[in-house]
Parts: C-alpha cells; sequence; structure tokens
C-alpha cells in the first residue's frame, strides 16, 4: 500500500506534466495550421519563439516515457525563453517599443505582418499566453514531486 | 490504461484534428472562391488601369503588382509572353498594391507616367534596374526618380501630375480594391475575376489557357 502512495504522488506530477504536452503540441499544430494552412506570413519574431516552443514537443515527450522529472530543468530553460520573446513581441505590437525595432520577413511589410484573429486575440498575445501556462503547468509539476 | 496508453491515444487524436482541420479549412476556401468567382469583377478591374494588350480581348489577367517587388519582375516577362501566345484574345491590366516601404511614392510616378501614355516603358526601365533603387526590400524613390529621368517624358507636366488628384484617386481606388480582395502580397494575379488556386507561373498559364477556351 505504501508503494501506492509515492506513485500517486509521481502519477499527479506525470499527469501535470502531460497536461503541459498536450498544450505545447496543441500550440505547435495551432502555429504549424497558421502558417501551412492558412499561409499567414511568418516574421522573424514568431520564429524564435518557434525554437523556444516547437523542441518541447519533443522533450517533454521524452520526459513523460518513463517519466522523469529532471525534464524540467530543460523544459523551463525553453519555455522561459520563449516567454521573454513572447512578451517582447506583445509589445512590439501594442506600439510600448518603437516600431523601426520592428524586424519584417523578406519581401511582407511589417504591417502586415501581425494578423489579428478572434477580434483581439493576435498570434503574439496567443504565444504569451500559451508560455505562461506552460510555465504554470511546469512549476506545478515541480512541486509535485516529492522530493 | 498505462501512461504510454494515454500518450499514444493522445498524440493519435491531436494529429487526426490537425489533419481534419486543415481539409476542413482548404475546403471552406475552395468554397468561398467558387462563390465569390466572376461576381468580383467590378473589385478587381478599374477603368482607366494601364492596360497592354488589344483592348477587345475576351481574357483579361489582372495583376495587382508593386514596382519594387523582385517575383513581379520576374513575371513581367512571362505575362508578356502569355499575351503573345494567344495574339488578340489575352490582354493584361496593371493594379498598383504598394506593400513595400517607400513603394506608395514610386507608384505615384508610374501612374504620372500612365498619364502620358507612358506606363509601360517606365514600369520596364524600374523593373530591369530594380537592384539599383530598391535597397533591402525597401523602395528609394529618389532614385527611382532618377532612373525615370532618362526617360523620354514631359518632366514637369510629370512633377505636377504627382500628387494631382487623378494620380491619388487611381491609387487609392487600387489599395482599396487591393485590400478588398485580401492581397497581402505581390504579385497577385486574376483571369477574368478568378484568382490563382495556388500561386505559380503554371498555375497562371493554365488558367488563361482555361478562360482563353471558354471564351474563344
Amino acid at each position: 500500500m505504501s508503494s501506492k502512495y509515492v506513485n500517486e504522488a509521481t502519477s499527479s506530477g506525470w499527469s501535470v506534466l502531460f497536461a503541459a504536452w498536450v498544450l505545447v503540441t496543441t500550440a505547435t499544430l495551432g502555429s504549424l495550421f497558421f502558417s501551412e494552412v492558412m499561409d499567414v506570413p511568418v516574421c522573424v519574431l514568431c520564429w524564435y519563439q518557434r525554437i523556444a516552443m516547437y523542441p518541447l514537443v519533443l522533450i517533454l515527450a521524452i520526459g513523460l516515457l518513463p517519466y522523469d522529472p529532471k525534464v524540467l530543468r530543460y523544459a523551463a530553460a525553453m519555455a522561459g525563453t520563449g516567454w521573454l520573446l513572447a512578451l517582447y513581441h506583445v509589445l512590439l505590437v501594442a506600439g510600448l517599443i518603437p516600431k523601426n525595432a520592428q524586424p519584417c520577413v523578406q519581401g511582407i511589410p511589417c504591417s502586415e505582418t501581425h494578423i489579428s484573429l478572434l477580434g483581439f486575440l493576435n498570434i503574439p498575445t496567443l504565444s504569451l499566453l500559451t508560455f505562461t501556462l506552460i510555465g504554470v503547468l511546469l512549476f506545478y509539476t515541480h512541486r509535485m514531486e516529492p522530493s | 490504461m498505462n501512461r504510454k496508453t494515454i500518450f499514444i491515444s493522445v498524440a493519435g487524436i491531436l494529429i487526426l484534428a490537425f489533419v481534419m482541420a486543415s481539409l476542413i479549412y482548404k475546403n471552406y476556401q475552395s468554397g468561398l472562391q467558387g462563390a465569390s468567382g466572376g461576381r468580383n469583377q467590378s473589385v478587381v478591374e478599374r477603368q482607366g488601369a494601364p492596360i497592354k494588350g488589344p483592348a477587345d480581348a475576351k481574357v483579361t489577367i489582372v495583376e495587382f503588382f508593386d514596382p519594387a517587388c523582385g517575383t513581379c519582375a520576374d513575371f513581367y516577362p512571362l505575362v508578356k509572353k502569355l499575351i503573345d501566345q494567344y495574339p488578340g484574345k489575352v490582354r493584361v491590366m496593371m493594379r498598383y498594391a504598394p506593400l513595400h516601404k517607400g513603394s506608395d511614392e514610386v507608384v505615384k510616378m508610374l501612374e504620372a507616367a500612365h498619364l502620358q501614355g507612358k506606363f509601360f516603358p517606365a514600369l520596364e526601365l524600374l523593373f530591369n534596374n530594380q537592384q539599383r533603387w530598391v535597397v533591402n526590400h525597401v523602395s528609394q524613390p529618389t532614385r527611382a526618380q532618377g532612373i525615370l529621368n532618362g526617360m523620354a517624358l514631359n518632366h514637369n507636366e510629370l512633377t505636377a501630375d504627382l500628387n494631382g488628384p487623378v494620380v491619388t484617386q487611381a491609387i487609392q481606388q487600387d489599395i482599396k480594391d487591393g485590400q478588398a480582395l485580401n492581397i497581402s502580397a505581390t504579385p497577385e494575379f486574376f483571369v477574368n475575376g478568378q484568382p490563382l488556386p495556388s500561386f505559380g507561373y503554371q498555375q497562371l498559364s493554365q488558367l488563361v489557357k482555361q478562360a482563353v477556351d471558354e471564351a474563344y
């Protein structure tokens, strides 16, 4: 019976980490849907955020099967980097950072890069929300670790 | 259920959802195009826009272009080839989509040249010397002006027309229609109001062939 209690603690850690994996996978497929299916142009900053997001699909999967809480260290570093980039991008779009610092896709003017979806939710905001949520989930996984 | 099973099933569901959403979206898009095709002629074409080819041609290619766009310059000889390929049957109408920084000033020069009947020579000159006046994808209007200065034009008239109401109105109309047609990249082609199914020269020549077969 006692081994079951220990298992339960790691098991809930596994579930939260699994939720984080579902989130990054959904975000990855979602961003691919925007760029590859809807043909939304991808700006340079979006690519940097993708670099922080896409590998998490594999890194978290490896940490889930079999469950290895050490994965949190690697995942947190990536999620943190992505979060900072997303924050910078959101501030840029909101005009809080001067427009002339805005990167631009070859042949696509900067004004065209930020397509706003669902009215107020643009892609950089979605990215910032996702990275924030990943951070929260990783933190809870960490909290559920017995040690 | 063990973890591996949960993981693999959820991964499967996510990938399936992605594929389904892609198919549904593509389907929806082609449905939209079919519904709007032909009906948006008044937005696609503008009276008085520069035209190459016979006036009574039954097939009209409308090209939204930016003089600073490299792909537009690459496509220009190909579009001319299409006009020659079907003599008397195909014409091309050029409309402005100044998406590059600085291009708004350059299209004014082209429209002012058009008022003197010199649109196509001016356009060819700018396309052929693009690397001299487009730097890192940004138009340099003063350099473009310098290149056009070498042309046989009434330059006083050109300068006077640049910011005149005729030029401004034509360009405003093109930008407005371009937005209505959701043009975010150049060149963008319409053949008798029909957009390309996907971008490429092959697709353009295919659509032109279809339209010629239908009209003649």
